[in-house]
């Protein structure tokens, strides 16, 4: 393998992996301050017990973010320098911009809560988780304009060899940012609702702290109700935005080679690169693409045949990305739906809580799957329509990109394993006893 | 002017950086030496507990900052230093998750496990950072298109360990330090004492610095050019001997912060004299990434300015609120109410 293949496994490796524990920080972080807030108003103590129990899974899930965050920053250096090099004007700048008005609050604050139980005012500390919730968001905010500018650049101008800033306001206020950004947070919001509502049911299906486990599963089923269905909503426009932006994305995505107006939508279908067509088409929805894409069943889409063959995404892996995420996030509106209207009678619902608890891991795969999309999705350009990711790596030894992937992969691993082994463990031990109220 | 402004910000994020996370990684380096059993072990995780992560984000900006305003300097270094800055990373995060995983089970040998962590992530990140500096102050072999020539040994030179080791004893000198202010005997003691007998070979480390760097670097140019810029090394000086009387004195706090003045005057010290390169070149002085060749478009220069003179202010007033809150001193009793650990 060379240098360009295995710096983009180790970018792989390291991306998904901090992606696992950023949208539980993202999401969680809100949860736990809506948690605080009901408490400082009602002073019902089974709200500051619940907060103070997911808030060890949380400080679990926050220290692994925060370690493997770091090494991501660094990365664009050690091993896509070429990458920093031309885009750094604007990529780096948005950065620097993320640590210094987003990290630092999150990482200051997230410690004064977890010490400060007894130092502060219940009021004072509900101000802090939601300072961190805050600030996380906030970091999201800036390397999703930093991402989003790698997905559909605008003000730039090229001069000395490289892209420079030209229009700030343009870049942090383009269409594709504000979407990935609210796609991103709203995932994030689900995931972090079904989290609270599987550790809330295993508890209620096994009768522990059960009043505590109710409220809790209450309001995360109403928060996650209400952010799949924005998702849906959301991700329509984002997916028609790439009709302009991307449109070889798009043409992936959908497995369409022909350019055509009055295109139909395949539910499913196995494309075939090879020979620029589908081997099989299952679902075929007529007028369906081309009415979500450009909002007209007579709007032309671009098909794959538009483009030289050096210009596609991999088909496959965008595909079925695209139609896994999709598949989900259907099956988190009708999930949630359940729960909404079940929720005063939960523990008479033995069996929808049990597929809540066994539901934990699917908002993990959808985000992983928007991912796979919006990557596997771009290529081959690092920077769409600017600069092809192979031109992008370090002139750097292929053996030393060798060994480090070798260490991510082992550290990455245990550190998971370790991360996740402890979640459950909190998770299942659930709350401390209403006794040990200070 | 605004790229040399840049420049200045750039030496003080590292500066603040060595200058806080010093501490932290000093207290890993020293665990093994200063804490005799599990409670002394907790209150040394403890004594750091609030403030380590937040002290590590001044990395992160250094990182950010030096990507935004310097990328061609952000490319080479980062590419070039590609084996130790990945060792770094790892030992920083073996070290980061020391803090979470240790007290979660209650067994001496997982417990071991992760003080081992701690230690090795802290004295290898200590050590590197110190290695890494010493070479961008000597120059490291790059051609003119920034593509590095050498290997990690190349940076294992003499004078990059000496680097290395100033940076070990500086950050454990500081970390005892800020163990002897934050405890009570018999550790504040353990930890006083020790940073006295550090305090020895970290004053033979930093003479043969200070001489060694006339030898192997250009840093010594630009203060002949500019005297007047000699008061950095001689604050350097002065406050390292501050160090020193104000242990003898007793006053744990103020020679803390003698040492707080030492790590960022050293750092300062380097960075004034490379100026205007960031990196220089060993092969070439001419293939040099300097604050003309390498930094960002004026734009982005003044963009980030106003962003760093509005919340580099408000972080520092932030964050000096938290070490205050966290002013007391940790002991046993203090343990059992407060999270993790």
């Amino acid at each position: 393998m060379d240098v360009v293949t295995l710096s983009r496994l180790q970018f792989a490796v390291a991306t998904y992996f901090h992606f696992l524990f950023v949208p539980l920080t993202l999401g969680l972080s809100v949860l736990i301050a809506i948690m605080e807030t009901i408490y400082v108003r009602t002073m019902d103590d089974d709200y500051r017990r619940m907060a103070r129990f997911w808030g060890k899974i949380f400080l679990i899930n926050f220290a692994v973010g925060v370690v493997t965050g770091i090494t991501l920053e660094f990365q664009f250096g050690t091993n896509w320098a070429r990458y920093s090099k031309y885009v750094g004007d604007i990529f780096g700048s948005l950065l620097a911009i993320e640590a210094t008005t987003s990290f630092f609050l999150e990482s200051t604050f997230i410690a004064v809560w977890a010490f400060g139980w007894n130092r502060l005012s219940p009021k004072a500390h509900a101000v802090t988780i939601w300072l961190v919730a805050g600030a996380s968001s906030l970091s999201a905010v800036w390397i999703l304009i930093a991402n989003s500018w790698m997905q559909h650049p605008v003000g730039f101008i090229m001069a000395r060899g490289r892209a420079e800033l030209a229009d700030f306001a343009a870049v942090i206020t383009q269409k594709f940012a504000v979407l990935t950004i609210l796609h991103t947070l709203t995932a994030a919001y689900i995931l972090a609702g079904f989290l609270v509502m599987g550790i809330s049911a295993y508890h209620i299906l096994r009768k522990q702290d059960k009043e505590l486990f109710v409220k809790a599963f209450r309001l995360a089923v109403t928060f996650s109700l209400i952010f799949s269905c924005f998702e849906i909503f959301e991700g329509h426009l984002h997916g028609a935005l790439l009709h302009t932006t991307q449109p070889t994305k798009l043409a992936a995505m959908e497995a369409h080679w022909d350019t055509q107006t009055r295109a139909p939508l395949h539910l499913f279908a196995i494309p075939d690169p090879e020979n620029e067509r589908n081997k099989v088409e299952i679902g075929n929805v007529p007028l369906a693409l081309s009415l979500l894409a450009t909002h007209s069943v007579d709007g032309e889409v671009k098909g794959l045949k538009e483009f030289p063959k050096d210009e596609r995404p991999p088909v496959f892996l965008t595909f079925f990305s695209f139609r896994l995420m999709a598949g989900l996030a259907a099956l988190f509106v009708l999930l949630t739906a359940i729960g909404w209207f079940k929720r005063k009678k939960l523990e008479s619902s033995p069996r929808y809580l049990k597929i809540m608890l066994y539901s934990i891991p699917l908002p993990y795969l959808a985000c992983t799957m928007g991912w796979t999309l919006t990557e596997v999705g771009r290529q081959p350009w690092v920077v769409y329509g600017l600069m092809k990711t192979k031109d992008a790596v370090s002139p750097i030894a292929t053996s030393q990109v060798f060994t480090s992937l070798i260490a991510f992969i082992v550290v990455y691993s245990l550190l998971g394993l370790t991360a996740f082994y402890f979640m459950t463990r909190y998770a299942r031990r659930g709350p401390e006893p209403a006794a040990a109220t200070n | 002017m605004l790229a040399t402004i840049w420049f200045v910000l750039w030496g003080v994020l590292w500066a603040v950086y060595f200058m806080l996370d010093g501490f932290d990684l000093g207290l890993g380096t020293l665990m093994p030496l200063l804490a005799k059993n599990d409670i002394e072990k907790r209150v040394v995780y403890h004594s750091m507990g609030p403030f380590w992560d937040g002290n590590e984000v001044w990395l992160i900006t250094a990182g950010g900052v030096t990507f935004a305003a310097f990328p061609t300097t952000y490319a080479v270094m980062f590419s070039s230093l590609y084996s130790p800055l990945l060792l770094i990373l790892f030992a920083l995060i073996i070290r980061g998750v020391s803090f979470e995983f240790r007290n979660k089970i209650d067994d001496p040998r997982w417990k071991t496990l992760w003080d081992t962590c701690l230690f090795i992530g802290s004295f290898t990140a200590a050590l590197l950072f110190g290695v890494a500096f010493a070479n961008i102050f000597k120059g490291i072999p790059i051609d003119a298109e920034g593509i590095y020539h050498g290997n990690l040994l190349t940076l294992l030179n003499p004078y990059g360990l000496i680097g290395g080791l100033l940076f070990v004893f500086l950050f454990t000198v500081h970390g005892a330090l800020w163990l002897a202010v934050k405890t009570e005997a018999p550790l504040h003691e353990r930890a006083g004492s020790l940073a006295a007998k550090l305090w020895i070979p970290l004053l033979g480390v930093a003479v043969i610095f200070l001489a060694t760097t006339g030898v192997y670097t250009k840093l010594y140019n630009n203060y002949l050019e500019m005297p007047v810029l000699l008061i950095i090394p001689v604050v350097t000086v002065i406050a390292l001997l501050a160090t020193r009387i104000y242990m003898a004195k007793g006053d744990w706090l103020k020679a803390w912060f003698a040492s707080s003045l030492t790590i960022v005057s050293a750092t300062l010290f380097g960075v004034v004299g490379l100026y205007p390169a960031l990196l220089p070149s060993s092969l070439n002085p001419a293939f040099s990434l300097t604050v003309y060749n390498s930094s960002s478009s004026t734009l982005t220069l003044k963009i980030m300015l106003v962003v760093a003179l509005v919340f580099v202010p408000a972080v520092i007033a932030y964050q000096t609120w938290v070490y205050v809150l966290f002013k007391n001193k940790v002991t046993e009793e203090t343990l059992d109410y407060d999270e993790a650990y």
